[in-house]
């Protein structure tokens, strides 16, 4: 378990020894170690394999913008496929392994996709597997799923959770590097609420990575001085291990912070990540800079890496990539990596440096005006060949080589609003445009503040701006003495030499090769480049390799860089879990449910519960020996109609209206008339949306001169609701009239059957006779003087009444009647035999209100009064949906008793094929009538009120069915509606 | 997004339900206009790129309708009215 490049210095814990796996190869490292910096301390520089080639591949940086080292994180259950182990903080058991590889990472048999790169090249997709057209879902889909293909999903259910928070801020200051800790010091020392969040485990930011000093401290030193100061103050909040991830409108920002996943399992109570959405009146963004590249042949070998990543793992982790280093850089940042490493006592043997000018490093072999022309090694570096300036080329062995194309700052979150960053001539780079999130400023190198002074200094007088905006004043305290060296860039983006591939975007295997084409082919606009080949559009989203691209599709159209443009970033900055978007919203937890009064009641019988919107409805409540539910609903419904039934209807909406205007505010609404409906008593009303269709339906009651309830259906009770506060508020804003819900306020029962008005009168204290309380009657009465609603209506089409007593009664009043109803063999019915029995009496239900039915379609055509305007009356009126063949509410029977119908199925003539021009309609609700000994159902057809008694087939090509039907009236029980006036 | 609610303040867009262009104060009557009018009240609306006047309903707070002003582009928000009021000064009464 040797750590054979683990060299001096870093941030790392050396007392601690954690032993980890990587596909089954027991390591060990340090705790401040990442995966990749223990793997690389280990002398693995192979960790993955690229996506469309399976070329062999390590990491090329040392942060979240890494697109060749993805690994799968745990195993069982918490197994994570596209982890970066650039990010992956070690823990002391962890366990990775290698993905998109078979049958071993050294070994990977779909590498026969390198040989054939000439048929991969950019848009392979359009231009092969096009014939035969049916070869695409059966043979070229599935071969191409299975060999492109990052890490796989475990399948389990994630046994940890996520949370979701929200916070508030003056300052959110994103990223807590030297511009990041100077912005929250300045605001912090002035009393402003700020927000300081970073993505890494460690605050400081790059000056973990160098050497450099801040104020005669060296940069680690000062940054944790900051952050002890910072941490003291009340008003500062400080996010470890937290990214900024989007930002919205108005000053929100959404971060996720991973909370655990720098554990083996996250502690008892606590989530593995939080989702936060932080309001803030203004934000910082001072996220730092990302290397880039330069392009040649064969850069993509296992050991080749970002100069400044080079440099990261040798100061912050005591590790060097290799024992043989060179560096390849066009500017001036890069000539770092080499005197850091040569500091370290690493053998540097070159620095090849693109700019032909300039001083040389001392004790270094620096050529000027050279480059690299190849790499040699295919599981790991061995050899780069250098072309120098007089063109004489050499090959040189080394392990590691660290290349610097230039940085580009991470301007992304100020272009999520769509603004387009602005090219820098002096920064060769991207820098944030005008028109960004309102609120949002940005310093440091994320503004193109490129050295440590001017990031210092950036990031405080940004802080000391934005404060000022909110009459928040802050004072500019002394700078720290940093760096102030002026960068000194070449352009240079690739190296111009022999056939071979240079990578741009190595996930992806975009290589310049396929932006030359993408050019010949005329897909030269960035945003078709993009698509064509596919570059930036991997997991690191083309945080190195975009602006490479660019410039090479730029120089190959004449174009400038910033006449090419570029393509703007999106949300997430970084990859998230879905589980981290759901938080709790899984599984029972998705969304809340709600329980009826009688719940209690029914779970103590056994009931079987059915959701009805967030209601829990018993559907049915077996009784011992019943096997299977028809049963069940089969008993409810004979003994209701034989005697008395119960049903818990408490979740149907009802809205009390009042004031002196309610009856007018009425005949608004509803397209039938409720202003002359006497006082105590009720009505069927229907409602219409303004473009004639039905909305919804339900009886109103008339309590008192200037008092009516409304009840909706359960499924509209809350647009109900919101469409009457529409009415009220918005059309007819003069109206004297008072809306509240009492849905929640009221437990209601119906007591249906020939014997409700006997059970009923054994429990209220009014008289309740025909004649005292006839068919369509409403009042208050009391039982026991407690204070309760009586309605006599009816769903079931039987003698029926609806009871309602104030909520917390509702488990006393269900227990009361089933105590009561025993006398009479009375029977609690769930949802099912509800609906038997409203398909028996023809009344329409969801199945029939479904948002495209006329009133005319449901057979209530005659409701829809003329003499008053009401909502949807006008358009109702429209020729199209007024036709003598349009579709009718029929009822429908078997032919054969003993045949079944299947809802769903269509309407065909006899001999009809079933072809659409033949369609006369549809099934929409079809139940097994005990009562009528035959399966019943109600459908929509066309001229259906001519066709009563003729004989048709239904049929279902779905469910392979088809029977013969007869047409019918809808009311197949006591049409004559002798029982309820009972 | 962040709705200022003429009563309530700064409240976060999650609060409210929306239901479109606010020209839909603009009912006709029913016993006077016709089909067409009808037709065109609910059918054929704006669709600007800009400074859209709409029907923001805070269902998770007060029940108040409001007529926000907002920018389509950008989602700034320039005004928000009470509907009621707004309906009201445009001479809509019972």
């Amino acid at each position: 378990m040797s750590q054979k490049n683990r060299i001096s210095g870093g941030q790392i814990d050396r007392s601690k020894v954690l032993t980890f796996t990587f596909d089954g190869k027991t390591y060990s490292g340090h705790p401040g170690d990442t995966l990749a910096s223990a793997l690389l301390a280990n002398g693995v520089r192979l960790m993955g394999r690229s996506f469309k080639y399976h070329r062999p591949r390590g990491p090329i940086s040392a942060g979240s913008e890494e697109p060749n080292a993805l690994v799968q994180l745990r195993s069982g259950a918490r197994q994570e496929p596209n982890t970066r182990a650039t990010v992956a903080e070690l823990f002391d058991g962890l366990d990775a392994t290698s993905q998109n590889r078979w049958p071993s990472l050294a070994f990977d048999a779909l590498a026969i996709n390198d040989r054939l790169n000439t048929f991969f090249t950019a848009g392979f997709y359009y231009k092969t597997f096009m014939w035969p057209a049916s070869f695409w879902e059966k043979v070229y889909e599935p071969i191409i799923r299975r060999a492109a293909g990052l890490g796989s999903l475990t399948r389990e259910e994630d046994p940890d959770e996520y949370d979701k928070g929200f916070l508030h801020c003056d300052l959110l200051v994103i990223g807590a590097g030297p511009a990041g800790l100077m912005a929250a010091l300045a605001a912090g020392r002035a009393g402003a609420r700020v927000i300081l969040a970073d993505e890494d485990f460690r605050f400081g930011g790059r000056l973990n990575a160098e050497t450099l000093s801040v104020g005669g401290r060296t940069g680690a030193e000062w940054a944790d001085s900051v952050i002890a100061e910072l941490a003291a103050l009340p008003n500062v909040r400080l996010m470890l291990r937290t990214t900024v991830i989007g930002a919205f409108d108005h000053g929100i920002y959404g971060a996720v912070e991973r909370v655990s996943d720098h554990l083996a399992v996250p502690l008892e109570g606590k989530p593995r990540q939080t989702l936060w959405r932080i309001y803030s009146k203004r934000a910082l963004l001072a996220g730092g800079a990302t290397e880039r590249p330069i392009a040649f042949e064969n850069n993509d070998r296992p050991g080749i890496m970002m100069a400044g990543a080079l440099r990261t793992y040798a100061n912050r982790f005591g590790v060097t990539v290799g024992e043989r280093v060179a560096v390849f850089t066009n500017n001036e940042d890069g000539l770092q990596t080499a005197r850091d490493l040569v500091e370290k006592g690493v053998d540097v043997v070159a620095v090849i440096d693109a700019r032909p000018d300039g001083p040389l490093l001392p004790g270094i072999r620096h050529l000027k005006g050279a480059e690299v022309v190849d790499a040699a090694g295919r599981l790991g570096l061995k050899s780069i060949t250098i072309r120098q300036a007089n063109g004489r080329t050499e090959t040189v062995e080394v392990s590691a080589l660290g290349v610097s194309g230039g940085w580009n700052p991470n301007v992304n979150i100020s272009s999520h609003h769509r603004s387009k960053p602005v090219w820098s001539e002096a920064l060769q780079a991207f820098v944030p445009g005008e028109g960004g999130p309102q609120g949002l400023s940005a310093a440091g190198a994320a503004a193109g503040q490129m050295s440590t002074h001017a990031a210092l200094e950036g990031g405080q007088k940004a802080a000391i701006a934005a404060l000022a905006e909110l009459g928040i004043s802050a004072k500019a305290d002394t700078v720290p003495e940093a760096e102030d060296r002026p960068l000194s860039i070449t352009p240079k983006w690739y190296v111009n030499a022999g056939k071979g591939r240079a990578w741009i975007d190595p996930q992806n295997d975009v290589t310049v090769k396929d932006i030359k084409l993408a050019h010949k082919e005329n897909f030269t606009s960035v945003e078709h480049m993009k698509r064509y080949t596919t570059l930036g559009m991997a997991t690191d989203q083309g945080k190195t390799g975009n602006v490479l691209g660019l410039a090479i599709m730029a120089g190959l159209t004449g174009q400038t860089i910033p006449e090419t443009g570029t393509t703007i970033y999106r949300p997430p900055y970084t990859p998230v879990a879905m589980g981290t978007l759901a938080g709790r919203s899984r599984g029972k937890e998705f969304k809340p449910f709600r329980l009826t009064p009688s719940h209690k009641w029914a779970e103590e019988q056994g009931a079987v519960f059915v959701e009805v919107g967030m209601w829990l409805r018993t559907q049915w409540l077996p009784k011992p020996g019943e096997k299977h539910w028809r049963e069940s609903v089969d008993r409810e419904v004979l003994a209701t109609r034989k005697s008395v039934g119960i049903c818990d209807v408490t979740t149907l909406g009802k809205i009390d209206i009042q004031g002196t205007d309610a009856g007018a505010f009425l005949d608004k609404v509803y397209c039938n008339t409720f202003s002359t409906l006497a006082v105590g008593r009720c009505r069927y009303g229907l409602m219409l949306r303004e473009d004639g269709m039905v909305f919804d339906d339900g009886t109103t009651a008339r309590m008192g001169e200037n008092e009516y309830v409304m009840t909706t259906t359960t499924a509209n009770a809350v647009t109900v609701f919101r469409h009457l506060e529409y009415c009220r508020q918005v059309l007819w804003p003069d109206m004297d009239v008072q809306l509240i819900s009492t849905t929640e306020a009221w437990a209601q029962f119906s007591v249906a059957g020939p014997n409700a008005r006997k059970l009923l009168e054994k429990i209220v204290d009014q008289d309740i006779s025909d004649s005292a309380f006839p068919y369509m009657a409403a009042g208050n009465i009391t039982i026991g003087g407690l204070r309760a609603r009586l309605f006599r209506i009816s769903f079931s089409g039987e003698l029926a009444y609806e009871i309602a007593v104030p909520t917390r009664y509702g488990d006393a009043l269900i227990r009361r009647l089933v105590e009561e109803g025993k006398a009479f063999d009375a029977v609690v019915y769930g949802t099912e035999a509800l609906g038997v029995m409203r398909v028996e009496k023809g009344h329409v239900a969801g199945n029939e209100l479904n948002g495209q039915s006329t009133a005319l379609n449901m057979g209530l055509g005659k409701m829809v009064s003329k003499m008053k305007d009401s909502i949807g009356m006008v358009l109702s009126q429209r020729e199209g949906m007024n036709q003598p063949d349009g579709y009718r509410l029929v009822g429908v029977k078997p032919v054969d008793p003993a045949a079944t119908l299947t809802a769903g199925s269509h309407f065909l003539e006899k001999d009809a094929k079933p072809v659409i021009e033949n369609d006369g309609g549809w099934l929409t609700s079809k139940v097994y009538s005990p009562h009528l000994g035959c399966d019943i159902a109600l459908g929509y057809l066309k001229a259906g009120d001519q066709k009563i008694g003729r004989r048709m087939r239904a049929v279902n090509l779905l469910a392979k069915t088809e029977t013969e039907v007869e047409i019918v009236s809808p009311h197949f029980f006591d049409p004559e509606g002798e029982r309820l006036r009972g | 997004m962040i709705i200022h609610h003429p009563i309530l303040g700064p409240r976060d867009a999650q609060e409210f339900v929306y239901l479109g262009d606010a020209s839909l104060i603009n009912r006709p009557d029913g016993l006077t206009a016709g089909v067409e009018a009808f037709y065109d009240y609910l059918y054929n609306r704006g669709n600007p790129a800009g400074e859209h006047r709409e029907l923001w309903y805070h269902e998770q707070g007060d029940r108040s309708w409001l007529v926000v002003t907002r920018n389509t582009v950008t989602h700034e928000i320039i005004k928000v009215e009470l509907a009621r009021d707004v309906a009201k000064a445009a001479g809509r009464t019972k």
